[in-house]
């Protein structure tokens, strides 16, 4: 050990420190943003005005209740476990910040360009639960705890059929890091060599299921304000309610840039020549990202919520077999027609 | 001291003592998030050792799947702990026998291992370019395939029994069939009456 690598881990770790750090700065600002778009679009489909007081558009209106949330005091009611009832919103929140670690941006644009990027996605979105779950049972009342055993076994349902949809894509592209899947995605057919057309199923399929996964109506069975009030949060304020929306919000936010990493080419731009090759890549990803949420946010102003057993019959006995046979299916034609990406990464 | 011994250390000793936590906290629920803590642990330990295909799976399977599944369970579960550990110094004596036979046995058995033919303690070296991903696959499709198989067919064994075990028709329960209910016409559900004023039906 001398002197110049300790010298050298020790830039390393404050470059990893300075990337995190302007990614969960951007990413903040990008949620405080989106988080106002959902409010917009939601307004605007049931042809109302929406936020538009504060600053011009109401474009302020997320900072104002930051400002608000951060300023109240923080109650934590008498009966619940405190350490745990306090512990959830953390949790929620920075299992929701920490999958951005491996979300490329755009070519090399990553902080952690790990060899099994998705998987690790997968883990860290299957921990969100957890959030949830701590929550409601630290609450020590009836609607949060009730809104906490709908939670677990929703999210539970839908990570399986998340599960394969990724395997199928993982079989297209021949690797697990993320960075490999949208490089697999470029082709010279630009928008039409993306994962989106050749396996459509599986991108409804996985589009529903991120619904799901991240309690987005119509699947927000853990905090159905018509039966649950307001679920898991309903002891929550201030502060701690702020961090769980942040985490939902930045877990969504996830799951859009998966949807548009695994099925909508990354940062490649749809066309691959002159004019769409000069925007950078990370426009791009980002205008992918907003699309997908735009969607988002469009099911969430028009469907009404799923009751829950439907929910549950839909997660086990229409996407579970789909996407099953989908599996299979890929995996055959891909033998079969030798398209096949080698075991290189 | 390197980068990766530190956080050895660290993850090993927030394994080991979340591990206590696990058996020594009062409450249940507790209980079962240190347990979750360990197996968080452990994945960092295999990270460590370059093994992240097997983190990534410790932490989706138990973490992820197993574990909010006795999450599940303790939550529901309305048992007064307080007075269920009244007596739980009464087991100690057995609680130790057993952990005392079981170390025993555990030296025993590493302290005569060896090694088949052909078979090196050492952690073999990487393949050059090769993710451990791939030589997992490379390993379990081909040398074990079979014993792949078998482990999956005792799994859904497992899983039918499960099903066998708690699927019950209760006769008096109406049940919601979907397909009957999008076969339903307009001229088989609704019946238009006329009725005449002041008679009823």
């Amino acid at each position: 050990m001398t002197n110049t690598s300790w010298l050298d881990t020790l830039i390393q770790v404050v470059i990893i420190l300075a990337q995190s750090l302007a990614l969960l700065v951007g990413l903040l600002i990008v949620v405080a943003y989106v988080l106002l778009a959902d409010r917009k679009i939601w307004a605007a489909v049931q042809m109302r005005r929406g936020p538009n007081v504060v600053g011009p558009f109401g474009l302020f209106q997320s900072f104002a209740d930051l400002i608000k949330f951060v300023l109240k005091e923080p109650v934590v009611p008498d009966g619940s476990n405190k350490g745990v009832f306090l512990l959830a919103p953390f949790v929620t929140c920075l299992l929701a910040l920490a999958a951005w670690a491996v979300v490329p941006l755009d070519a090399g644009w990553v902080v952690a360009d790990i060899n099994v990027g998705v998987l690790y996605i997968f883990a860290i979105s299957s921990l969100g639960v957890y959030g949830v779950i701590m929550g409601g049972w630290a609450s020590n009342s009836k609607y949060p705890f009730l809104s906490a055993l709908r939670a677990a076994a929703q999210m539970v349902s839908y990570e399986v059929s998340i599960g394969f949809v990724i395997v199928t894509v993982l079989m297209c592209a021949g690797s697990l890091n993320l960075s490999a899947i949208v490089e697999a995605q470029n082709t010279r057919y630009g928008i039409l060599g993306w994962y989106w057309l050749p396996l459509f199923p599986m991108f409804v399929i996985f589009f529903i299921s991120a619904l799901a996964e991240t309690n987005r109506p119509p699947f927000d069975l853990g905090e159905a304000e018509s039966e649950l009030v307001a679920g898991f949060m309903v002891e929550y304020g201030s502060t701690p309610y702020m961090m769980f929306m942040l985490g939902e919000y930045v877990a969504i936010m996830t799951m859009c840039a998966l949807t548009a990493i695994l099925f909508m080419g990354g940062w490649l731009p749809p066309l691959p020549f002159a004019p769409f090759t000069w925007v950078p890549g990370v426009i791009w990803f980002l205008l992918k990202v907003l699309l997908v949420f735009f969607m988002f946010a469009m099911v969430k102003a028009m469907v009404p919520r799923y009751r829950y057993d439907q929910l549950m019959r839909l997660g086990w006995k229409v996407f579970l077999p789909i996407s099953l046979f989908m599996v299979v299916l890929v995996a055959g034609v891909l033998h079969f027609s030798g398209l096949a990406p080698g075991a290189g990464g | 001291m390197s980068l990766a011994a530190l956080f050895f250390y660290l993850f090993a000793a927030v394994a080991v003592a979340s591990a206590f936590m696990v058996i020594a906290s009062r409450n249940p629920v507790h209980s079962v998030l240190f347990l979750i803590l360990t197996f968080v642990n452990a994945a960092g330990l295999f990270i460590l050792i370059g093994a992240e295909f097997l983190a990534m799976l410790l932490v989706v399977v138990y973490v992820g799947a197993v574990a909010v599944l006795f999450l599940f369970v303790v939550m529901m579960l309305d048992v007064d702990f307080v007075e269920l550990r009244q007596g739980f110094l009464q087991y100690l004596p057995v609680g130790a026998l057993v952990g005392l036979v079981f170390l025993a046995e555990l030296v025993l058995v590493f302290g005569s291992w060896t090694f088949g033919e052909g078979v090196t303690g050492a952690v073999l070296p990487a393949a050059a370019g090769v993710s451990n991903t791939v030589q997992i696959g490379r390993v379990l499709y081909t040398d074990y395939v079979y014993f792949f198989q078998a482990a999956g067919l005792v799994l859904l064994v497992a899983m039918i029994g499960a099903i066998v075990l708690t699927l019950r028709h209760k006769t008096n329960v109406k049940r919601q069939s979907i397909p009957v209910q999008n076969a339903r016409t307009k001229a088989a559900a609704i019946d238009v009456v006329k009725v005449p004023s002041g008679k009823g039906l």
